[in-house]
């Protein structure tokens, strides 16, 4: 009986995200949102672990209360209970913030052997969180795991880095951040997203943590951000045309070099 | 709060260190203060002095042999009572995934933010720090401000210049060794280095990426012909290591960023995560099948055809001018 806890993040599709090009501001008000890509991973990797060794599978997100709809597709996947933990004063938040009511509200869910995270998320990217709420938690982390494997009280994990992959062992309970490499999460039956409505989704607010607006938001946050802005796009964008492959790469081959981007 | 000086600089991969320390005196100069470089490991003395000629003022030592080897854990545990007992205002810390995690990690520790993989710190006229990095997939670019001191930024490989080394440079290295290194909780078992290109990609002039237009892993080769004729390397999308598995790096927001003189995209879509990795290139060549691919919003040079009939032929139009390769 293995208990795992999954942080996923309900994050901005960034694939459908569109950008006002005069002012260069995005567009977010309606941007649709999803399961952040490495946190379906990782809440693959809890619910196989449960199918193989038994246990329970629960997901913690901080969000707004929208994220209930993101979650069912957790649950639908396997997890069994899933909590929301939802406050105005959450918002703007840093990881520094952000990883303290993450920690608040994992001591209060409970105990676990696993709590899995992915590597980034795919809105912020910042890879924080994992190592943060392990700090918080005091437990150790292994982060960008490829492979994990349980044997008695320890896990084995693969993680991939730059120059080496490493074979990293830990006595549970660990905090593992897992990358698109380690699974192919599932898709759902029928059955199983009809079941995950009759699954618990707990919502908490900031009071039931007993959080106070001083650790969180703008004001508990470490870094503020002062601008957003699309990259400016200056390109050439030079069409290149030939009747046939040849005329096309010796027009290329010239042209590259008169620039001098290319030197003999 | 208690003054903090200082900009420090560390990265256990010592290329990027140098890149580090290159920013690092440019900031230190704009607030005022001193360029200091960390040093973790054993037998590391040569290193520390290295550094003093590529441009630190000082060089802070921690020589163990717990730190031999790099392990976040031990590092972490030399860098934690470092930085509480200095207090630098600013910590630039190398974007390896080992130098993320440490920061992270440091950063909680000390109830510090941290704004990870840069692409530009700049000082502003009220001498605030202004960290710019890239958000919601390539789509944006977020500037940041720190409330806090150290404020912990971390950079990535290629971004800034190696400053070049000068023998004279003078500058002192101190030897720190009242610092207890923590025993790890994790154990490294096993090390399997995978086999690297000889020179990074973030150093090659011209890079040939391929994407999954490449129907097999053997056609890569057409690709490494044209980079060897240009002198340079070839990088891919992070499918073709992902989901093909042929590769085991990729260029693109969550591998490698790259501001090569030229980026040739081969069969690559130009999806925002990848344009993310490539967005400083000095020129793209882009060549695609798909008119409509949009890579070519990104391109200098627009080739709308198949790679496996343009890349050839360019290959050879530049044999013919160039000569035979170029070293
Ligand atoms: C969080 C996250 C992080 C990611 N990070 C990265 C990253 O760092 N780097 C990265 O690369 N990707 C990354 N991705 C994946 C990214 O979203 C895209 O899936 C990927 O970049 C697409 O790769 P591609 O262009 O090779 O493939 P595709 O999008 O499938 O494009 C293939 C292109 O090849 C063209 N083509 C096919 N055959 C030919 C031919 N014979 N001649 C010419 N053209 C041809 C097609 O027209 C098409 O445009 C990330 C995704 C997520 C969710």
């Amino acid at each position: 009986m293995v208990r795992i806890l999954v942080c996923v993040k309900q994050a901005i599709d960034v694939s459908q995200l569109k950008v006002d090009s005069a002012t260069r501001r995005l567009i977010l008000a309606d941007a649709p949102k999803k399961i952040s890509d490495f946190d379906k991973n990782a809440v693959e990797e809890a619910v196989h672990i449960k199918e193989k060794l038994g246990g329970e599978v629960f997901t913690v997100t901080v969000s707004p209360e929208d994220a209930k709809t993101t979650l069912r597709e957790a649950l639908a996947m396997g997890a069994d209970k899933a909590y929301i933990i939802s406050d105005p004063i959450f918002e703007n938040s840093d990881t520094l913030a952000t990883s303290y009511t993450l920690a608040e509200a994992v001591k209060k869910i409970g105990t676990f052997d696993i709590i899995f995270c992915g590597e980034a998320s795919i809105d912020s990217f910042s890879a924080q969180i994992g190592p943060r709420l392990a700090e918080r938690l005091g437990v150790p982390v292994i982060t960008y795991a490829r492979k994990v494997s349980l044997e008695g009280d320890a896990v084995t994990v693969e993680r991939g880095l730059e120059d080496c992959s490493e074979t990293v062992k830990a006595k549970m309970p660990v905090l593992i951040t897992v990358t698109k490499e380690i699974n192919e999460p599932r898709t759902p039956s029928y059955m199983a997203i009809m079941n995950a409505f009759k699954k618990e989704v707990v919502i908490w607010k900031a009071a039931d943590l007993n959080i106070t607006s001083e650790k969180v938001g703008e004001t508990g946050s470490a870094v503020r951000v002062l601008d957003v802005l699309a990259p400016k796009v200056e390109r050439e964008k030079i069409v290149i045309k030939g009747e046939t492959a040849m005329e096309v790469a010796e027009k290329l081959a010239k042209a590259l070099i008169q620039e001098g981007i290319i030197t003999r | 709060m208690s003054k903090h000086l200082g900009v420090w600089a560390y990265s256990e991969s010592s290329e990027l260190l140098f890149e580090l320390i290159g920013k690092g005196r440019e900031l230190a100069s704009k607030l005022q203060t001193q360029l200091t470089a960390i040093v973790l490991g054993h037998n590391v003395t040569e290193h520390a002095k290295e550094l003093i000629g590529y441009g630190a003022h000082k060089v802070i030592v921690v020589d163990d042999p717990q730190l031999k080897e790099f392990h976040v854990e031990t590092y972490l545990s030399a860098l934690i009572p470092l930085s509480k007992q200095h207090k630098p205002e600013l910590f630039l810390i190398g974007s390896t995934k080992r130098g993320k995690e440490l920061a992270a990690r440091l950063a909680a520790r000390l109830s510090l933010g941290c704004v990870p993989d840069c692409l530009e710190l700049e000082v502003d006229e009220q001498g605030r720090l202004l960290a710019r990095r890239i958000v919601y997939g390539g789509n944006a670019i977020v500037t940041q401000v720190f409330r806090t001191e150290p404020q912990i930024v971390t950079v990535p490989r290629g971004k800034f210049e190696k400053p070049n080394y000068t023998e004279e440079s003078k500058g002192e290295v101190v030897n720190i060794t009242d610092i207890q290194i923590e025993t790890p909780k994790t154990e490294v078992v096993e090390v399997k280095p995978v086999s690297m290109a000889e020179t990074r990609i973030e150093e090659a002039e011209v890079v040939v990426g391929g994407g999954r237009g490449l129907e097999k892993k053997e056609d890569s080769k057409i690709l490494e012909e044209l980079a060897a004729i240009l002198g340079g390397q070839v990088g891919y999308t992070r499918p073709l290591a992902e989901d093909r598995k042929w590769f085991t790096e990729w260029v693109g927001l969550s591998g490698h960023t790259i501001k090569p003189k030229l980026y040739i995209a081969c069969g690559i879509s130009g999806v925002i995560q990848h344009v993310a990795g490539i967005r400083d290139s000095n020129t793209i060549v882009a060549i695609n099948k798909d008119p409509e691919a949009p890579i070519f919003e990104m391109a200098d040079y627009i080739v709308i055809g198949d790679l496996y009939e343009i890349v050839p032929a360019l290959s050879a139009a530049l044999k013919k001018v160039l000569g035979v390769g170029k070293d």
